[in-house]
């Protein structure tokens, strides 16, 4: 900041610093970051000081104290008893569950939309359009809320299931939709339960093996093996063979009505599925939009010269098309994942426990801890964001296009 | 982006900067007009009417405290806050006081660093169920869904009364009282809990009231009142005892009706009250008329708490604790003097 390039020697006036060009920009940073640093240096110190006029300190202790209240939905144990930095971490384990969902779900979304939206068919195109539009153009909260209130008000309660209530259970009566939720069987892990995980991650290895030999194979001598059906061979075979082997290790635990409830079972709350619901289909228009146009930015030359060489239209879109959209698809597709994981924070209009609702919600108004609640809260976000677009573009480096 | 952080920061700046507002009552007197925050709405305690005017219990207090600064009780901005929100919208200079059916507690005291001045409603934690459930006690409900306002006393004493009587629930939390009346209407909810003043409030807005029962366990103490920040020790003082002199004016008989022929008694409490004799509002650094314009503007205590949630409205709540203490109840104003 101080050191300033070689000056001539014979008299160096001030006014140089601002009529000579080789120094301007340079007085001009200098200048800046003064103000930059004193203006932050008053909004600290103004900071601190209306705190101490509040008697309040920046003290970060709360987060050992016992957080006192209770969790509908937990992903970890945790008990009222538990502190308030479990029952954050406990949010925030809602959060990514609900992001994590949201992001495969409106993947899957977009894909089929954006390819249906350019269908042939009038009616499907036509029909697309009118989701992508409507989800699109909407403000994802009245989605929230929608789905929500159809879930709370339509849905039959848990008494109508008694006998002679008028509701019944789906699928030989192993799903129960409830409009406090609904309940599906769970898995209960066994003895044993662990070497059929093994098994079945052998598999998935054993697949991507198979494949990249079967690719070099392709490249090597020009046959083509059946990839598809050996695949899901692999896939299934190995784990139901072994799941019998060992004596079914996996049980479902099925749902039941008991008391004002249906207990056992997996239960999803309404609020977990209007929310990952809405989430889905609001950013899945959006990626249908972006699939769309990484398709169409393909030239049709492309098609049309695989067409010439012979290709199949299915072989055409795997080995010509997509790998090209691709590197238009997915940088916007990481917005796409960040918007939905930061749109997840809407859990509030329908107390959906994220972390928003558990350090930034009920743990700042217990313990008035605003200021320190909300950084952490900024920070986290910051930091799953930062996680995901890493991630992200690693696998944006492995598809884009490779300059040799 | 430089812009944005550069945005955000003077937010911050702004916000922090509201904070520090020493004296209330200057800033009162100068804007002409009283901030005050109140309940989203909650019939009886603090709602609209039909003209769109707020009107209640909890309403009334920031009136008095209105008429006694500004000598008139409609001079009130109404900030409508839910459970969560209101304590920040305290510290950070967004309203001048609190009055939204809030518990004095230890810990808002004296860490959340607000300052409670008096008890307006002496309250306790109930539970609402629908008639046809055939629930008597709070005891049998293992298993139960339970509606509850978040950022409250409310689920804190539900976890540990739960956890006490060795029974599970599961909460459904929400930010207002009115979607928690429509998630428990709707069956979402098994029962409803939450101060007993604001279950019968609720339930009076139903279409059968009588469908539903208020189960007879109380499991906490809620003395409910007005709050101001922490630091500003005179402004508090002004509200502390616009309070007391709604209180003190139906013990001494005072009321909107009589309060002009009362100013002319010779008993010297209600001269001291009604400033006809004494210096008390010079000494709150109000007008001398101050306590007198609350009570001709609001009403006494015993006014408000007929013509807001007495047993003439639908509310129907009996006085209980909320009598005065010659009448075996808490309400006790320190002397006028
Ligand atoms: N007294 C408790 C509970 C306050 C509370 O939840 N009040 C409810 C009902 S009594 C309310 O004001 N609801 C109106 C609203 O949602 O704005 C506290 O201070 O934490």
């Amino acid at each position: 900041m101080s050191t300033f390039p070689e000056t001539p020697k014979d008299g160096f006036r001030l006014s140089q610093l601002i009529y000579d060009t080789r120094y301007r920009s340079l007085t001009i940073q200098v200048v800046a970051m003064i103000l930059l640093v004193l203006f932050f240096s008053w909004l600290v110190s103004n900071t601190i000081q209306n705190l101490s006029d509040l008697g309040k300190d920046f003290y970060f202790g709360f987060l050992s104290q016992p957080a006192g209240y209770d969790i509908n939905q937990r992903l970890i144990e945790y008990s009222s008893e538990s502190s308030h930095g479990r029952a954050a971490l406990v949010g925030i384990l809602n959060t990514i569950l609900v992001a994590f969902l949201g992001c495969v779900l409106a993947t899957i979304l977009g894909i089929f939309a954006g390819v249906l939206r350019l269908s042939k068919n009038w009616l499907v195109s036509r029909l697309i359009a009118v989701y992508v539009e409507g989800f699109r153009n909407v403000p994802l909260l009245l989605w929230i809320i929608a789905i929500f209130a159809i879930m709370s008000e339509a849905m039959p309660q848990p008494r109508a299931f008694r006998e002679g209530g008028g509701a019944s259970m789906l699928l030989g009566d192993s799903v129960a939709v409830t409009n406090r939720g609904v309940y599906i069987p769970k898995p209960v892990w066994g003895d044993n339960s662990t070497i059929l995980v093994g098994v079945f991650i052998l598999s998935v290895i054993g697949i991507f093996i198979f494949r990249s030999y079967a690719r070099k194979r392709q490249e090597a001598t020009g046959d083509i093996l059946p990839v598809f059906w050996i695949s899901a061979a692999l896939f299934f075979i190995p784990s139901v063979l072994a799941y019998y082997i060992l004596g079914r290790p996996v049980t479902l635990d099925y749902p039941e009505l008991g008391g004002f409830n249906f207990k056992g079972g997996l239960h999803l709350r309404n609020s977990l599925i209007a929310l990952w619901l809405a989430l889905s289909l609001y950013t899945g228009a959006f990626i249908a939009e972006i699939v769309r146009a990484g398709i169409l930015s393909v030239s049709k030359g492309q098609t049309e010269a695989a067409y010439a060489l012979g290709l199949r239209p299915g072989r055409t879109m795997n080995l010509v098309i997509l790998p090209q959209a691709l590197r238009v698809i997915i940088p916007p597709l990481i917005s796409q994942f960040l918007n939905l994981t930061k749109n997840s924070s809407l859990a509030i209009a329908v107390g959906y426990m994220d972390v928003r609702a558990t350090l930034g919600g009920i743990t700042v108004n217990q313990t008035g801890r605003e200021l320190e609640g909300i950084l952490l809260l900024g920070l986290f976000y910051l930091v799953l964001s930062l996680v995901i677009s890493g991630g992200m573009n690693i696998y944006n480096n492995s598809v884009k296009l490779k300059e040799r | 982006m430089k812009k944005t952080v550069l945005l955000g920061a003077l937010t911050v700046a702004g916000l922090a900067a509201g904070a520090s507002a020493a004296a209330t009552l200057d800033d009162v007197k100068a804007r002409g007009s009283l901030k005050c925050g109140v309940s989203t709405g909650l019939p009886g305690f603090s709602a609209t009417d039909a003209n769109g005017t707020w009107v209640g219990f909890d309403v009334d207090v920031c009136r008095a405290v209105a008429a006694a600064v500004l000598g008139d009780a409609s001079k009130v901005e109404f900030t409508p806050l839910t459970t969560q929100t209101r304590f920040t919208a305290l510290a950070s200079g967004e309203i001048d006081m609190l009055a939204r059916n809030t518990t004095w507690t230890f810990s808002r005291d004296n860490d959340l660093k607000l300052e409670f001045t008096g008890v307006n409603y002496y309250d306790g934690q109930g539970f609402m169920v629908p008639k046809d459930l055939g629930v008597s006690s709070a005891k049998d409900l293992d298993g139960a869904t339970v509606c509850i306002q978040t950022g409250t006393t409310t689920e804190l004493n539900l976890a540990d009364f739960f956890r006490v009587n060795n029974i599970s629930y599961e909460p459904v939390p929400i930010e207002t009282n009115a979607e928690a009346q429509q998630q428990y209407l709707a069956g979402a909810c098994d029962v409803y809990t939450t101060d007993a003043s604001g279950l019968a409030a609720t339930r009076a807005t139903f279409e059968d009231p009588a469908g539903h029962v208020i189960l007879p366990e109380i499991i906490s103490k809620e003395p409910l009142g007005p709050a101001v920040r922490h630091g500003d020790n005179e402004w508090g003082d002004i509200v502390r005892w616009s309070l007391n002199a709604m209180i003190a004016a139906e013990e001494l008989d005072v009321t909107s009706a009589n309060v002009e022929e009362k100013a002319a008694s010779d008993i010297p409490e209600v001269q001291r009250l009604l400033g006809t004799a004494g210096e008390l509002g010079a000494m709150l650094g109000l007008e001398a008329g101050w306590a007198k314009a609350i009570i001709s503007q609001v009403g006494n205590y015993g006014e408000s708490f007929e013509r807001n949630v007495g047993e003439a409205t639908p509310i129907a709540l009996a006085r209980g604790l909320n009598a005065q203490w010659t009448d075996g109840g808490l309400l006790y104003a320190p002397p006028f003097r």
